[in-house]
């Protein structure tokens, strides 16, 4: 299958190319979640689907949400786990414009989980990126709700005791309507994740694993990005093969696919239907 | 659209403000229940669909903060309303919005702190949290209601400083004036100066468009979303393409020009009310006032508190005593002004008497104000009752020193 692409230049324009050198470390996995946001932009604004006036970006803060101040359209980089509030003010005052998030795990799952899972839950128009690398990148590697068990990090010197959060399952469980996830190894599928979540009317949620080879990999006898995308690579398991797993032989591994892509009353849909209501009962009190 | 009242209505300050908002053209609410704020949720939840605006219960105060930005950004007049444990939650969105220049309202329906306090009972104890609430040097617009019609016009002014000077400007009101009701009448659309946000006057992909390139008041132009300038926002200190910068001259004179979009408009901002013998109110001191040989006292009161000290001070007078309230309505930027113009009233022999419902806020910058021309005394209660007229007349002196 030939996957569709857009037209090189018409990319890069999606890019404010002026603010590069990002601030990734070398090896970082967000630079490739991110060209896999813009190749779908691309894609959707090249067949004059999007318009890229009515895009707008919204992020937390971290080292993903850094990845907003490097598209080029209306954006806004908000403050810590709050994206998905602003973006809901956005949304809500301007339904016709689409509203894309991204976020780090630390931001969405820990600080941020309350809007996450209120977002999900209200089914509203957003386009959730989660730019997952498992550990606080920014603050140079504390442990996120996203460190496995036993890994090590600044604040888990002894190796961590908690159990992440299994993000697409939280989504669902939330009532998300588009739910997947890819990982930066898998660049071109993870372009086709965020095609879906783009095309969703509710609230999509797209996770990308990541990596983190400074503060993540370092610490975790991971000798690199080489050693970490391989990780990816190999503990990858589609949504169809995982059907013949047990949880056992899941366990340390995880799944990649679309898990849902159902049409539920949009949010900002249903109050455009309280407007209506609230519009004829004003009228008549006029009379 | 909603309209004035042709005779006078009975309504609750909360009600008021709730009028207010929609008269100044806010078209969406974000909020979270919180007592005693929840009737403007509840009064917004009902209206603003009706006319074209957009309600949301929030999962929380810092979400409805979120929100009110978001939409604010949108190009929607925007607010909330909320109470102490609430304001607390939107301290840090409130400081977004005063670095990214996010024009929004927030109401804030006083009641006493700290922490959950007494729900429901009135206080003043968020004077001080009002100006300093958000971390950082930051402008601060706060307004303080006295009665159920000023809460509408203050409401309808909060709003408009908030998209004139694109700031998060602060109604602080308390329980009492939220709750009271009375008997007003108020404007329709044609009878209030109602001002929108600055708007760039280059067109969307002019490449000479810069977010925040400041207008000749200090304020820049603001751009909706969704409308093809395409540009950034962010909480970090920012040149004036909205790009990150770091330390350095750029990041200071980006917190001093916040700060003086609002100094340069004091004059206009510091909003006050004199209230001297036989009643007379004035934005000035009483002509005349205090006859010479007198010594004078000048009450200082604000919002529910001010109602019982007017009293207080005609309760005084039969009594002999000279005094003159002076009311504050703005709060912040302070009213630097007419305190000191109180303070050489009232002079050497004379004394300032600040009454509030907190254990001394207004007070300490009153003292800063004076800086030792009068004496300055504090009267407070924290125990969530009103200051009655008895006890703050009581507390009046007959001349300097004595009681």
């Amino acid at each position: 299958m030939s996957r569709p692409q857009a037209d090189e230049a018409l990319t890069l324009s999606l890019l404010r190319v002026d603010r590069f050198p990002h601030i990734w470390c070398s090896g970082c996995g967000h630079g490739i979640v991110l060209s896999a946001l813009v190749r779908a932009l691309a894609i959707r604004i090249e067949a004059k689907e999007l318009d890229p006036k009515d895009v707008v970006v919204v992020s937390g803060i971290g080292c993903a949400a850094r990845a907003a101040g490097y598209l080029n359209f209306d954006g806004v980089h908000t403050t810590h786990g709050r994206a998905i509030a602003f973006a809901t003010g956005i949304k809500l005052a301007r339904p016709e414009l689409k509203v894309i998030v991204i976020t780090g795990d630390g931001d969405l799952a820990a600080i941020g989980g309350n809007h996450f899972i209120h977002a999900a839950r209200r089914n509203i128009g957003l386009a959730v990126v989660c730019f997952n690398n498992s550990i606080y990148g920014m603050t140079s590697g504390q442990y996120s709700p996203m460190t496995p068990r036993k890994a090590k990090a600044t604040t888990a010197p002894y190796g961590h005791i908690e159990k992440p959060f299994d993000l697409c399952e939280l989504a669902l469980a939330c009532g998300g309507t588009y739910v997947a996830r890819g990982a930066a190894y898998f660049a071109a599928k993870l372009t086709d994740y965020v095609l879906g979540g783009l095309d969703h009317r509710g609230f999509a949620f797209i996770e990308a694993v990541s990596q983190c080879p400074t503060y993540f990999g370092r610490r975790n006898r991971m000798s690199g990005a080489g050693d970490m995308l391989r990780w990816q690579k190999e503990n990858a398991v589609s949504l169809d093969r995982a059907t013949a797993f047990t949880p056992e032989e899941l366990s340390g591994k995880f799944r990649v696919g679309v898990f849902r892509d159902v049409n539920e009353p949009e949010y900002t849909e249903e109050y455009g239907r309280i407007m209506e209501l609230a519009r004829h009962k004003a009228a008549g009190e006029g009379k | 659209m909603p309209r004035g009242t042709d005779r006078p209505v009975l309504m609750q300050g909360n009600e008021a403000c709730a009028r207010g908002a929609l008269a100044a053209g806010v078209r969406f609410f974000a909020g979270y229940p919180i007592t005693p704020s929840s009737e403007i949720a509840e009064i917004l939840a009902e209206v603003l669909p009706g006319v074209g605006g957009r309600f949301i219960q929030m999962e929380d105060e810092i979400a409805s903060m979120a929100a009110v930005i978001g939409a604010s950004l949108a190009g929607v007049k925007s607010m909330t309303a909320t109470s102490g444990p609430g304001f607390s939650l939107m301290q840090e969105n409130i400081g977004y919005a005063a670095m990214a220049e996010i024009p929004c309202l927030i109401v804030q329906v006083q009641r006493a702190g700290p922490s959950t306090g007494l729900p429901t009972s009135p206080a003043q104890g968020d004077v001080m949290q009002a100006r300093w609430g958000t971390h950082g040097d930051h402008p601060a617009v706060v307004m303080a209601p006295s009665s159920v019609r000023e809460t509408f016009d203050l409401t309808v002014e909060c709003v408009n400083w908030s998209e004139r000077l694109r700031l998060p400007v602060i109604l602080l009101t308390d329980e009492v004036v939220a709750h009271m009701r009375e008997n007003v009448t108020l404007p329709g659309p044609g009878e209030l100066a109602v001002y929108e946000r600055p708007r760039p006057e280059l067109p969307p992909g002019d490449p000479a468009f810069l977010p925040y390139k400041p207008g000749p008041d200090e304020v820049p132009p603001m751009a909706s979303f969704g409308c093809g300038y395409r540009y950034h926002v962010t909480g970090l200190h920012h040149d004036q393409r909205g790009y990150p910068i770091h330390e350095g001259h750029e990041a200071g004179e980006l917190t001093r020009r916040l700060c003086r979009k609002v100094e340069r408009r004091r004059s206009e901002l510091e909003r006050v009310e004199w209230i001297g013998p036989g009643g007379a109110r004035g934005p000035q001191p009483p002509p005349g006032w205090p006859p010479a040989g007198r010594p004078a006292t000048v009450v200082v009161s604000y919002g529910s508190t001010a109602r019982g000290a007017e009293a207080a001070c005609e309760l005084a007078r039969e009594d002999g005593r000279e005094v003159a309230l002076l009311r504050l309505v703005t709060l912040w930027p302070f009213p630097d002004a007419a305190l000191a113009k109180a303070a050489e009233l009232a002079g050497g022999s004379g004394e300032i008497l600040v009454v509030e419902m907190n254990l001394g806020q207004v007070f300490l910058e009153v003292i800063r104000v004076a800086a030792g021309r009068t004496a300055v005394r504090h009267f407070g209660r924290v125990d969530g009752e009103l200051i009655t007229p008895e006890e703050i007349a009581a507390v009046i002196p007959r001349s300097r020193g004595t009681r």
